[in-house]
């Protein structure tokens, strides 16, 4: 891995926390805001792919995990790593993994659709994936109950998938840094 | 602003990184492989006098951390009334209540240099698969440093946006936000790589 590659990962962990300091959206009656967080989630994978955007958000809750006070609702520290929805956090990583692996198998025909293919995909069915059972055992509550709890975020995270997809498409187009196996013969 | 921990002389502070973490993660196996109202109860004790009185952190440094999960934990506690019983529910609840309490003493109490330090030593066995754990101090600084580059090219885009006219368009702002960013970001890398950044070190230090 260059040492470009490495401030490309720094970049989109920074990223996802700028992102987390815009303002949060309430939902009423659950105690986790919508925020434009999993937006750079998906936006590190469609961007980076698979390793570099894993990779990115890795290095985010490490920094979290540090004690800076990157997400959303202010908080940080290993207190976030231990709370009942923690598995939303730990599946950020292997989201912007299979989004990115996702991106990179429709490299050369990527358009608005397959983006959104793979946004849907990783960033919202791998993360409930996650999350919801996650929840469901560390907090003893049965799956139906999470499950219920999450569908409110359903519409926002769809919004967020089309979002990082237009971007996705666009960024690709202008400044593509996927590269394809077969053409980096000539890269170091 | 960036950072959590709080200065201190205490045993706790005084107390190795790795010690600490590794106390947090059989505190919470433990709390998790005996479910009992009495052992959850002692270690929400244990954790406070650890924190507030040998630490002795403020206690609003703790309710900073319990601020953005106890919501959810008093939802969680209602669904445990509806579903199973009083008994189970509180136990859960003072569980998770006690893990975010001891993470936040952690934080409280730990550098981040130390925690760099742990994370570099945990991936040192990784280091035979060409993992660089030395690099993990470079990265979090990368991070750090970029966090306020971004917000501010963001603002410096939607003001230019807005001269022309636009307005309230987000999807407009981060293209050529990552654009620039990324460009930014490459140019980083060059930078680093002129200065020596991309040497692979020899397997022990050698000097020149």
């Amino acid at each position: 891995m260059k040492t470009r590659d490495l401030a490309y990962i720094a970049l989109f962990a920074a990223i996802v926390a700028v992102l987390g300091q815009l303002p949060a959206v309430p939902v009423p009656g659950i105690p986790v805001p919508i925020t434009a967080q999993t937006l750079g989630v998906m936006l590190a994978g469609s961007v980076l792919g698979a390793k570099r955007g894993g990779l990115a958000l890795l290095l985010f809750l490490a920094v979290v995990a540090m004690g800076a006070p990157l997400l959303a609702s202010g908080s940080g520290g290993l207190g976030v790593f231990v709370g009942p929805t923690a598995g939303y956090l730990y599946s950020w990583p292997v989201a912007a993994f299979v989004i990115g692996w996702l991106t990179e198998r429709f490299w050369r025909r990527l358009n608005l659709a397959w983006a959104l293919v793979a946004n849907l995909l990783g960033g919202i069915v791998v993360i409930y994936a996650i999350g919801i059972p996650f929840t469901s055992l560390y907090a003893d509550v049965p799956l139906s109950v999470s499950a219920t709890g999450s569908l409110a975020f359903i519409p926002g995270d769809v919004v967020k998938a089309v979002a990082a997809s237009v971007v996705a498409v666009a960024v690709r187009r202008a400044y593509p840094v996927i590269e394809l196996p077969g053409r980096r013969a000539t890269a170091g | 602003m960036l950072s959590l921990y709080a200065p201190g002389t205490s045993p706790v502070h005084r107390t190795r990184a790795g010690l600490k973490l590794a106390a947090l993660a059989a505190l919470g196996t433990g709390l998790f492989a005996l479910p009992r109202i009495e052992v959850v109860a002692a270690a929400l004790v244990g954790v406070l006098v650890a924190g507030l009185v040998v630490a002795r952190l403020p206690a609003r440094a703790l309710w900073a951390q319990v601020r953005p999960v106890w919501l959810l934990l008093a939802a969680l506690f209602g669904v445990h009334l509806l579903v199973t019983d009083a008994l189970t529910g509180t136990v859960t609840v003072l569980r998770l209540l006690t893990l975010v309490l001891a993470a936040a003493v952690v934080t409280a109490t730990t550098r981040v240099t130390a925690l760099v330090a742990v994370v570099e030593w945990l991936l040192r066995p990784l280091e035979v698969v060409g993992v660089r754990p030395a690099r993990v101090g470079l990265m979090v600084a990368m991070t750090l440093r970029f966090i306020p580059v971004v917000a501010e090219r963001a603002a410096r885009i939607r003001e230019a946006q807005a001269a022309r006219g636009a307005s309230g368009m987000r999807l407009g702002l981060l293209v050529p936000l990552l654009i620039q960013v990324l460009q930014l970001a490459s140019t980083l890398g060059e930078a680093l790589d002129a200065r020596g950044a991309d040497d692979v070190p020899a397997r022990r230090p050698r000097r020149a």
